[in-house]
C-alpha cells in the first residue's frame, strides 16, 4: 500500500463528473434493481477500503456494521411508521457502536492478529445471536427480531415528513447513487484534510506518528467509526432494496466476500473498492443463476489469480497500465517516437 | 542553578529475570548536552524508552519528571506534546511517504495550517535536503533516512531532545555535519544523545554518563569520563581510544 498526500486527496473530477451522469443516465437504457444492489455492494466496499487502503486497519468483521445498519433501519422504521430517524439511526448505531469496539482495540494496543480475530467474532455473535430470537420475547417495541427469519414487512424509504410518499424503483436508485456519490466526496475529502494525512502517517508507521505527539488510537478509533457508519447506511438502503433483513447480513460470507471485492478491485484506492464490488457482484449474480459450480469456489479462484497475477488490484494495475502507455505514447509523438519516458510514480488513487 | 528539564528518581525496569535499569537517579538541566554512554547491554536504550514512554513505567518503579511534571506512565505521543523530540535508534521514519510529507506531518501538529510550509521549507533548507524532498523516504539510504528523522524532530522545535544513537550508520563527512547540527539544536533545547562510539562522544563533548549493569558508573565531562579507568575496563580498554 503506497501513495502519498497528493495521490490520496487529488479528485479526479473529470472522471467524478463522468461517473456521476453515467450513473444518473443509466435509467433510461436498463432495469434499476440489480444497479442499485451493485451500488450498495460499492458503498459497503468502499468503506472499508477507505479503512483498510488509507488507515491501514483490515476488519475481518466489516459484516456486523453492515447488519447492524439494516437491522437498526427496519427496528426504527416499524417503531416509527416512517424512514427519517430509521435512515439517521441506521448510520449513528453503527457508528457509534464501532467507536466503543474501536476504542478498547486501538487503545488496549492489541496486534493486528488478535484485532482481526475481536473484529471478525463481533460479527459473528452478531450473526448467532440475531439468529437465536425466534421467540415472541425478542421484540424492541413492534418490532420483532424473527431469529433467522428476520424482519420483513418494514416500512421502506419515504419522502421525509410524508411517510404516505415511499421512495422504491428507480427512486431508491437515484437514492443510493447519491449515498454512493456523496460518501466518495466524503471520503476524498477526509483523505484530503490534515486527519487523513495523518492516517496515512499511522498507515506507514504508526509509533512515529505517536513520537510526532499524535494520538494515534484516537484516529483510528475515528476512522472505524466513520467507515462503520456508512457501512451501516450501506446496510440501510441494502434492507430497503431487499424489504428483509437477515441474520445472514452479519455472516462470515458477508465480510469476506467485501474484503474480496477491496482485494481484486485494489487497496489504497477509493475506485478499486466500487470496481470491485461490482465486477465480482455481477458475477455472483450471474452465478447465482446456474448451479453447477459453487459461488464461493469461484470467488475464491478469482483472490487466488488476483493475488498472483494482479497483487495491486485490478484498478491501480489498469491506471498504471493506461499511464504507462498514454506517458509513453506522448513521449514518443513529442521526440518522434525515439524515445520513451518513465511511468509516473504509482499509487494514483483515483 | 536552574529547574532539572528531566529526573528520574530511583528508576528500575525489570524484564523477567533482568534488572536492566536500577535504581537510576539522572538528572538533566536546561540547554545542557549530556550524552549517556556504556557498553552493549548496560541499560541505557531501556532508559531512553522509559523517558519517551516507549516502556510503560508504573510508578512501582521510580518516577520520571519533565520540567517538574511527574510523567510517570504517560505515553509518547502525551511526553511528546510536553516540547520533546525523539529519534529512535532504529529510523523510524515514514517509508511509503515523501521527505517533505513525512516533515510536513512533524511540522503540522505545532505550526497549524498556515506555518507548516514555512517550518518545512525551513527544516529542508537546514538539513540540505532539497535533493531528496520529492522522493519516497523508503528509497533513501540510511544515513539520508537518519538526517530525515533529525529533520522529523527538529521540525517539532521541541525543548528537550532525545537522541538515540543518531550517528549509527553515517559516514565520516555526515558525522561532522551531525555534530555540528546536534551542538546548534543545544543552542534552543536541552539534548540527551545515547551512544556506545566514544569517538563520537569526544567529539560531541559536553557533559557524560556512563551506565554499566543497568546502573550510574560515573558522572562527569567528556575528557575526565574517558580518561577514568573504571569506564576503560567496563568498556573494553581498547575501545577508548
Amino acid at each position: 500500500m503506497t501513495g502519498g498526500f497528493a495521490s490520496a486527496g487529488r479528485m479526479h473530477w473529470g472522471w467524478f463528473i463522468s461517473l456521476a451522469l453515467l450513473l444518473i443516465l443509466l435509467p433510461l437504457g436498463s432495469d434499476t434493481h440489480t444497479p442499485t444492489l451493485l451500488a450498495i455492494w460499492s458503498l459497503f466496499a468502499l468503506s472499508l477500503g477507505l479503512m483498510w487502503g488509507y488507515a491501514g486497519i483490515l476488519s475481518f468483521g466489516h459484516a456486523a456494521y453492515y447488519g447492524l445498519g439494516a437491522y437498526t433501519y427496519a427496528i426504527t422504521a416499524m417503531n416509527t411508521g416512517e424512514s427519517t430517524a430509521a435512515l439517521i439511526l441506521a448510520v449513528l448505531v453503527p457508528g457509534m457502536v464501532a467507536a466503543v469496539v474501536g476504542a478498547m482495540m486501538f487503545y488496549g494496543r492489541i496486534s493486528d492478529v488478535y484485532m482481526g480475530v475481536i473484529t471478525l467474532v463481533f460479527a459473528l455473535i452478531l450473526n448467532k445471536f440475531m439468529g437465536a430470537t425466534a421467540g415472541e420475547a425478542y421484540r424492541i417495541g413492534s418490532a420483532r427480531l424473527g431469529g433467522f427469519n428476520g424482519i420483513p414487512a418494514f416500512p421502506i424509504l419515504n419522502v421525509p415528513g410524508d411517510p404516505s410518499t415511499q421512495i422504491y424503483g428507480t427512486g431508491l436508485y437515484y437514492v443510493v447513487v447519491v449515498c454512493l456519490l456523496g460518501c466518495y466526496l466524503i471520503a476524498r475529502w477526509v483523505l484530503g484534510s490534515a486527519f487523513g494525512r495523518t492516517l496515512l502517517g499511522i498507515r506507514e508507521n504508526e509509533a512515529r506518528v505517536e513520537l510526532l505527539g499524535y494520538n494515534a488510537p484516537a484516529y483510528k478509533t475515528a476512522i472505524f467509526a466513520l467507515t462503520a457508519a456508512m457501512a451501516g447506511l450501506a446496510g440501510s438502503l441494502f434492507a430497503n432494496w431487499a424489504e428483509i433483513v437477515t441474520p445472514s447480513l452479519f455472516g462470515l460470507g458477508q465480510s469476506v466476500e467485501v474484503i474480496i471485492w477491496v482485494i481484486a478491485g485494489g487497496i489504497g484506492t477509493l475506485i478499486g473498492p466500487v470496481v470491485g464490488a461490482v465486477l465480482l457482484g455481477m458475477l455472483k449474480l450471474l452465478l447465482g443463476e446456474q448451479t453447477l459450480v459453487d459461488n464461493s469456489l469461484v470467488l475464491g479462484a478469482i483472490l487466488i489469480l488476483v493475488v498472483l497475477l494482479l497483487p495491486r488490484g485490478l484498478a491501480p494495475s489498469l491506471m498504471a497500465w493506461r499511464a504507462r502507455h498514454v506517458v509513453s505514447g506522448a513521449g514518443r509523438s513529442r521526440s518522434g517516437g525515439s524515445r520513451r519516458r518513465r511511468p509516473p510514480p504509482s499509487g494514483d488513487s483515483r | 542553578m536552574s529547574e532539572p528539564v528531566v529526573e528520574t528518581r530511583d528508576l528500575s525496569m525489570r524484564f523477567g529475570g533482568v534488572l536492566a535499569v536500577n535504581n537510576v537517579n539522572f538528572t538533566l538541566r536546561e540547554r545542557e548536552l549530556r550524552c549517556l554512554i556504556g557498553p552493549n547491554g548496560a541499560g541505557k536504550s531501556t532508559l531512553f524508552k522509559c523517558l519517551t514512554g516507549q516502556h510503560r513505567v508504573t510508578h512501582a518503579n521510580g518516577r520520571i519528571y519533565i520540567r517538574g511534571q511527574d510523567v510517570t506512565g504517560w505515553r509518547p505521543y502525551e511526553i511528546v506534546r510536553l516540547g520533546v523530540g525523539i529519534k529512535t535508534q532504529v529510523p523510524s521514519v515514514m517509508n511509503g511517504l515523501t521527505v517533505w510529507e513525512n516533515l510536513w506531518l512533524a511540522a503540522r501538529r505545532i505550526h497549524g495550517q498556515h506555518g507548516t510550509r514555512r517550518e518545512v521549507e525551513r527544516v529542508v533548507d537546514e538539513l540540505g535536503l532539497g535533493a531528496i524532498v520529492r522522493r519516497e523516504v523508503g528509497e533513501l539510504s540510511h544515513g539520508q533516512r537518519q538526517i530525515v528523522e533529525l529533520g522529523l524532530v527538529l521540525a517539532q522545535q521541541p525543548w528537550l531532545v532525545l537522541l538515540d544513537e543518531p550517528a549509527a550508520g553515517i559516514t565520516g563527512a555526515e558525522t561532522e555535519r551531525l555534530i555540528e547540527l546536534i551542538q546548534r539544536i543545544q543552542e534552543a533545547a536541552a539534548v540527551v544523545v545515547v551512544d556506545h562510539d566514544m569517538h563520537f562522544v569526544r567529539m560531541l563533548g559536553g557533559r557524560v554518563t556512563v551506565m554499566h549493569q543497568g546502573s550510574i558508573l560515573m558522572e562527569g565531562d567528556s575528557n575526565q569520563v574517558l580518561n577514568d579507568a573504571r569506564v576503560r575496563e567496563v568498556y573494553i580498554g581498547s575501545r577508548a581510544k
